[in-house]
């Protein structure tokens, strides 16, 4: 095996420096017996203790997967729904306009986003509460989720409907019973793609919030304001943990399938 | 003994089980059927062959009912199938990617179209083993397609679109992606199952040995019309027109004036200092008409003194020498630089072979073994 030069040695070490040293730093400080974020005191698990005591955060959590699992659902529906017309339509008039207003939020900034969702909802008199969360999470989010469902439509095959509809079933039965449980996987990932945005969003949810709803990245950042406690770095520990694992079973999940496949096709051919 | 020809379409009592009757199709300003009117009958294999673009392919999406003809009428069994969604028709279609439904099992592939239908679950399953055991694929009823090798792959295309008992099957291009040895067999089993089930089969093909091997009738197509329908070896034998016998198999074009002798005798002046050549010509020519003499290379004579009798004689020299094995096709470049093909099978063995390369030899032909076309 090639030994790393020591270039490559220090470009390599600089880079995971620089990702990952203040999570390093954020984790081992939510282990700080002092409650000084800065001294450390020793070992201690007592800050999980009490954030598990919480209300304030435990409610907001509470709050913060209500909106992101009702945004990502209703954002995957829609955006599943739009990236079947851009790629199934053909060309139809203002279909380039169309798939441009798509992926348009995908640039907006989100001030913006926010801004003009606020307007809205003060405009048509709607209290600002939850509800608007998750109608501004939905807006958002739902033009990634009809990305990542596109490109993989782009790639299906459209005789595959064309057989279902020629045994007999109808175009939604065909979509039902063909198209979505091949292209489910596509959905699946754009559902968890919106799940992440929503779940740390912390701009858009702020303009559209009201009092009656916190969600955790607003009850993060208007803590720390106040001064950093060792019980954010917890609770930012968990989210970590959290993320690090559903990233990691995703992973392990894909390159099985692959293994499995890639067994099943060498089957095949030796039973030619 | 004798055996019934099976001809539908000589009998004018017959009536036909799909008629097209002037359809067109455009797609935008592209014309991709061209006021096509054309019948086929029950229990027909019939092919459609043509090169790409032809229109053969939306002639099959039209009877599927994936494509709506611009005008012009297409009935199935006497009524008109325009306003039938592709759902509600007696038509299924074996696609040529095959289109298997990759999250079901083989069984699941087969069964799909018989559940939409509603069957019970008793004739269901009875009918998806009586599929499973046509196509030969008792073994994999339980496999996905990605674990199956091509030919079983297309197996279960051909046992899914026969399972619900079709009036009529479509096939578009079913063995493309097969390897010419097991395209072969499969041809043979095609023909096998299509006259145990008795079901109209339609095939689109670009490849003409295909198409000549399995069908009972073949159209020819181009540019959106039919150049001509007849049998395989009236194809062969009795082509239409130069692209017809261009299309189909090799073969020599000569282009001439036409010179009418006595009882259709024609003949051919085509070249300054060749002999004119003699046809028995099936259709009346006008002195001085351009006409082409399209003669099959297995019907030219090879030999090294001139023919005794022959009708046709001309004499060159081997340009080149195609050794396909059984058969040989020789180029012979005649003085005047045109090349003439002719074949001759290996009776002999290769280091025995009586003509190689720059050898003068003599063509020649019968009267009947060419014919001759105007267009």
């Amino acid at each position: 095996m090639n030994r790393l030069s020591w270039f490559n040695a220090v470009s390599l070490t600089l880079g995971f420096a620089f990702l990952y040293i203040p999570m390093i730093i954020l984790v081992t400080y939510s282990f700080n017996e002092s409650k000084l974020v800065t001294v450390w005191a020793g070992f201690s698990t007592k800050w999980y203790g009490e954030l598990m005591g919480n209300e304030a955060f435990l409610s907001a959590a509470w709050t913060t997967l209500k909106v992101a699992v009702a945004s990502s659902t209703m954002a995957t529906v829609l955006g599943t729904m739009a990236a079947y017309i851009l790629v199934r339509a053909g060309r139809f008039p203002g279909r380039t306009l169309f798939s441009g207003m798509i992926y348009a939020p995908l640039v907006m900034p989100e001030v913006i986003t926010g801004l003009s969702l606020l307007l809205l909802f003060i405009g048509v008199g709607l209290d600002r509460g939850v509800t608007t969360i998750v109608l501004a999470h939905t807006t958002f989010t739902m033009c990634y989720v009809s990305v990542v469902v596109s490109s993989r439509l782009a790639t299906f095959d459209q005789s595959l409907e064309e057989a279902a509809l020629d045994l007999g079933c109808s175009r939604a039965e065909a979509f039902r019973l063909v198209t979505l449980p091949i292209i489910a996987p596509a959905v699946i990932s754009g559902w968890l793609l919106a799940f992440t945005l929503s779940l740390d969003d912390l701009v858009i949810a702020s303009f559209t919030t009201g009092p009656s709803a916190t969600t955790l990245p607003i009850k993060i950042f208007s803590a720390v304001r106040l001064g950093v406690s060792p019980e954010i770095n917890a609770l930012s520990t968990i989210m970590i943990g959290i993320v690090t694992v559903g990233v990691i079973t995703a992973s392990l999940i894909t390159k099985q399938n692959m293994v499995r496949q890639r067994r099943d096709e060498q089957a095949a051919a030796r039973t030619q | 003994m004798a055996v019934k020809v099976f001809a539908p379409w000589d009998n004018p009592d017959e009536k036909p089980l799909i008629r097209f009757e002037n359809v067109t199709k455009k797609f935008g300003d592209f014309v991709a059927i061209d006021n096509l009117t054309l019948d086929i009958f029950e229990r027909e294999f019939f092919a459609l062959l043509g090169p790409s673009g032809c229109g053969k392919t939306t002639m099959m999406r039209l009877l599927a009912g994936f494509e709506a003809p611009t005008s012009g009428k297409i009935e199935l069994g006497g009524q008109n199938i325009v306003p039938v969604p592709p759902n509600k028709r007696a038509v299924n279609m074996m696609f040529q990617s095959y289109a298997l439904f990759p999250h079901l099992t083989v069984w699941e592939n087969i069964a799909f179209g018989l559940k939409r239908e509603g069957m019970e679950k008793d004739k269901l399953n009875a009918r998806v083993e009586q599929m499973l055991k046509l196509t030969r694929l008792e073994r994999f009823a339980k496999r996905k397609p990605h674990q199956i090798s091509g030919g079983q792959r297309q197996r279960v295309a051909l046992a899914r679109s026969l399972a619900k008992a079709p009036k009529l099957l479509l096939l578009d291009e079913p063995l493309g992606a097969l390897d010419k040895k097991l395209r072969e067999a499969t041809q043979f089993e095609l023909m096998d199952i299509q006259e145990k089930t008795g079901t109209t089969f339609v095939i689109v093909t670009h490849d003409q040995e295909e198409a000549m091997t399995v069908a009972s009738r073949v159209a020819v197509m181009d540019e959106g019309q039919i150049i001509q329908v007849a049998t395989p070896d009236r194809i062969y034998e009795t082509p239409n027109s130069v692209y017809v016998a261009d299309f189909i198999g090799d073969v020599n074009i000569v282009e001439g004036k036409a010179a009418p002798l006595e009882e259709n005798q024609v003949r051919i002046d085509w070249a300054e200092g060749q002999p004119p050549l003699v046809c028995t010509a099936t259709q009346p020519f006008d002195p001085g008409q351009t006409c082409y003499l399209a003669i099959r290379p297995e019907k030219v004579m090879i030999t090294a003194e001139r023919p005794e009798g022959a009708d046709n004689a001309v004499q060159g020299k081997i340009h080149d020498i195609a050794y396909l094995g059984n058969i040989s096709t020789y180029h012979v470049q005649l003085s005047n630089g045109t090349i003439i093909k002719a074949q001759s099978a290996n009776t002999r063995r290769i280091a025995r072979r009586s003509f190689t390369w720059e050898d003068p030899v003599w063509l020649s032909w019968t009267a009947t073994a060419g014919v001759l076309l105007a267009r």
